[in-house]
């Protein structure tokens, strides 16, 4: 019941404000020179009593938000999502890759403590407790805290269990901030961000302030408040009425409506979503090598694009990262519908009907599982899409069925790997389990030859390009609102640094 | 029967309607697919972080334990903590009733007067094109859903026209009134038709009775008929209607919560059943439940002492 009232709600919504800005006059304001003061109000979807301000428990969009606000991690990932000094001013691998050597840059937290390296080891001891379960916890995993130091005040050495190159991918993870030490009550957080504290409460808002004494200049604006508002079409109403100024992801259908500019700006993020289906390796009927080529070869991916992403968006070629540092630019795979009825017949698997498992946990899930059973029609394979529960969706299709939607936000190409496609991965939906792969990512992330660790990552793409399970059919933008005179508001992809980032926007 | 001991009679009926409500509430949402260990894991379902999460919040626990817990912490009025945030339940309940309450109380002030009103003119101008029109307008607006209403009213004053905010988002609905006026609309459309029809015919029915042409030919005005007999006779079965639109504005009438962002319990409970977090779904039912019952109770007790010869065999 619940997911059709939001469908119908940001259907008739579209509607509307398509309607309305058939009428609205197309005088487009350009964003004005950058100023100081004022308060931003931004409207995000949230999580009503799931919110914290823990930014090692933050899991929703806002919450990951609102901790870069308020805290900073010692990496974190550029537009081209690799990693960028932060916190930390420099890093420095060992010569076997398993001892870093970090240094601080000169930085403060809100009450005026400076930021040292005591603060990092213990950060990363809180997200490593095993006792918790944070969600960086697996990323940094691989530090190994007792061996690890505080040279002096700005300078950390971590001892790490085995070598990774990639160590800077896991200080840009999702979660992995910088708290003060001994932080455990986050009623009042205090961080070393942008913004300071003001005031929270749960589910409805949270206000920070400027903190003039970031280490790399103050933010521009006054005040920033996150309001929340959960469904799109409220979020949407909100700026339109004035009652906000920013408002995050805006369904493609919106975008569309308001492309003149006049009534509010919309922002495109690039390659920041991967839309995908995702087949299972370990059962019938996709173990079947053929029956996968069969599947790539049946999505008409422009047509996808079009018809679930309104065009916003690109066409993937089953690889993740389009855009990405180390990602393979190998042919772009086309539809061929004989080619795929014939590897169809060839695996035996005429006539079968195969279940797609999707819901509404993620935008666009339903209507691409909708458009793409359609577009299988004819090639002597039935899919059959079924509607999941939306709030226990991900942890239902990592176990069960053949066949699912996926969507992924930005992360680098070797965190991806690293969380889904090794043996022991802990998020692995296509169980894909090649000892020679995982043989290629330890070669990557232990090697500092540049050279050899791209051969090794174009080798694990073309594999997976070749016989992966995941039919990864496009990039989906994403798409902020602003008020029109809003300046500096990024389009970086989301989740990297750039993405939700407040202190170099100003209002017009 | 005596009013009192039909009171007390009901009350207790009442305490054991309110437990079988928590024990379903609590069997149902433990049926849910999925428990706050998974829906807080989001998309990173590690299994190794949800079992710790499972862990860290007692959900390893059998159900029995944590819900006979649960009815021990009731007598000292005590809810439980929300699993997701461990924040008391009681704090759930107080910050999402204040919007909730004044839009229900809201709604009620002008309901009752309004669709009496309605259903008064149109009884008295009966067959009149005062009375047509209303109950053409009526079954029209009755038969609009909140959403769409909601969505049309937001479009056109809030959007196109600017005149009033088109959501609550991140306002304080007390300091700013103005945002309340569209969800009342909504919340006053429907019920102001079905009451104003019951109040209607309830005045037809009791004009055309025996008593009031008794009354009539006694020689009773005409105005004293109207209002001190024929209308509390046709406000009975009104005042049901009201009592099962108030369990229904209490419910949190989720949907105009959340096409205008009213953070009242409608959201509190949307939020808290997608995040499994069970102690915080037993508390809005207990509190749903005890609404329903007082107000059932009330509302028959009101039609008693209206309309006493009709009786009241609930």
């Amino acid at each position: 019941m619940t997911l059709d009232r939001r469908r119908f709600l940001g259907l008739t919504a579209g509607l509307s404000a398509a309607a309305l800005t058939g009428c609205s006059t197309a005088a487009t304001t350009p964003s004005s020179a950058p100023r100081t003061g004022g308060r931003l109000r931004a409207a995000f979807a949230g999580g009503g009593a799931k919110e914290v301000l823990d930014p090692h428990l933050a899991n929703l969009f806002v919450e990951a938000a609102r901790a870069k606000a308020m805290f900073d991690k010692l990496a974190d990932l550029g537009d081209d999502v690799a990693p960028r000094p932060r916190l930390a001013e420099a890093w420095e691998p060992g010569a076997d890759l398993t001892r870093w050597r970090i240094t601080l840059r000169q930085a403060a937290f809100h009450d005026g403590r400076p930021v040292r390296a005591q603060d990092v080891l213990a950060s990363y001891a809180r997200v490593l407790d095993p006792k918790r379960a944070f969600r960086a916890r697996s990323s940094l995993a691989l530090v190994d805290l007792p061996n690890s130091r505080a040279v002096d005040d700005r300078t950390v050495e971590f001892a790490l269990t085995r070598p990774f190159v990639e160590f800077p991918n896991a200080m840009a993870a999702f979660g992995a901030y910088i708290v003060p030490e001994g932080a455990e009550d986050f009623t009042t957080p205090i961080g070393s961000g942008p913004f300071a504290f003001s005031s929270f409460e749960p589910g409805r808002s949270t206000l920070l302030k400027r903190n003039p004494d970031y280490w790399e200049g103050a933010p521009l604006l006054d005040e920033l408040e996150f309001v929340i508002a959960n469904e799109e079409s409220a979020r949407t109403n909100a700026l339109l009425g004035g009652q906000v100024e920013y408002a995050h992801d805006l369904t493609p259908t919106t975008a569309r409506g308001h492309a003149d500019g006049g009534r509010m700006a919309i922002h495109r993020s690039p390659g920041s979503a991967v839309q995908a289906f995702a087949m299972k390796l370990d059962r019938p009927p996709f173990d079947d090598r053929d029956l996968r080529e069969a599947m790539f070869l049946l999505a008409d991916r422009p047509q996808l694009v079009e018809a679930v992403l309104a065009g916003n968006g690109q066409v993937g070629n089953d690889l993740f990262g389009k855009g990405y540092r180390h990602y393979a630019d190998l042919p772009q795979r086309e539809r061929d519908l004989d080619k795929a009825k014939y590897l169809i017949r060839k695996a035996g698997a005429e006539g079968l009907t195969v279940a797609l498992d999707t819901s509404t946990a993620a935008a666009g899930m339903v209507e691409a599982a909708t458009v793409f059973a359609d577009q299988v029609r004819g090639s002597g394979l039935t899919i059959e899409v079924t509607m999941g529960n939306k709030d226990s969706y991900w942890s239902d299709v990592l176990k069960n069925g053949s066949l699912s939607s996926f969507r992924s936000g930005a992360m680098p190409i070797e965190t991806h790997i690293a969380q889904r496609l090794l043996t022991g991965s802990g998020t692995n939906v296509t169980k894909w389990a090649r000892p020679e792969f995982d043989a290629l990512y330890e070669k990557a992330v232990s090697t500092s030859d540049e050279a050899v660790r791209a051969g090794a990552y174009r080798e694990m793409q073309a594999a997976l390009h070749a016989e992966g399970g995941y039919l990864m059919w496009g990039f989906a933008d994403w798409i902020v609102g602003t008020a029109p005179g809003v300046g500096g508001i990024s389009t970086a992809p989301a989740n990297t640094l750039d993405w939700a980032r407040f202190d170099k926007v100003w209002l017009g | 029967m005596s009013p009192t001991g039909y009171a007390a009679r009901r009350l207790a009926l009442g305490a054991a309607q309110v437990l079988a409500v928590a024990t379903a509430v609590f069997l149902l949402v433990e049926a849910l697919p999925g428990d706050a260990a998974v829906a807080l894991a989001g998309d990173h379902p590690d299994p190794t972080r949800i079992e710790a999460i499972r862990a860290a919040m007692g959900l390893d626990r059998p159900g029995w334990e944590r819900f006979g817990q649960w009815l021990a912490g009731l007598p000292r009025l005590d809810f439980g903590v929300s699993l997701v945030s461990g924040r008391p339940v009681a704090e759930f309940l107080g910050d999402g009733i204040g919007p909730t309450l004044v839009l229900a109380v809201l709604t009620l002030v002008l309901l009752v007067p309004l669709s009496v009103l309605v259903g008064v003119l149109a009884a008295l101008r009966e067959g009149g094109a005062l009375d047509r029109v209303l109950t053409s307008v009526s079954v029209a607006l009755h038969s609009i859903p909140e959403f769409a209403l909601a969505v049309v009213l937001i479009a056109v004053f809030g959007v196109r026209l600017g005149w009033l905010p088109p959501t609550a988002v991140g306002v304080d609905v007390l300091a700013e009134p103005a945002v309340l006026v569209l969800p009342l609309v909504v919340l006053l459309a429907r019920p102001i038709c079905s009451i104003g029809r019951l109040v209607r015919a309830g005045m037809l029915d009791a004009l055309a009775s025996e008593h009031v042409r008794h009354a009539r030919q006694l020689g009773i005005g005409e105005a004293r008929i109207r209002f001190a007999h024929a209308l509390p006779n046709a406000l009975a079965p009104a005042v049901q209607q009201v009592a099962r639109t108030t369990d229904w504005l209490l419910g949190g009438v989720i949907v105009v919560e959340a096409v205008f962002v009213v953070p009242g319990l409608g959201t509190t409970l949307v939020d808290a059943v997608a995040g499994r977090d069970l102690p915080v779904v037993q508390g809005l039912a207990l509190v749903f439940a005890v609404t329903t019952v007082t107000v059932n109770l009330l509302a028959d007790l009101v039609a008693f002492r209206l309309a006493p010869r009709t009786g009241v065999t609930t």
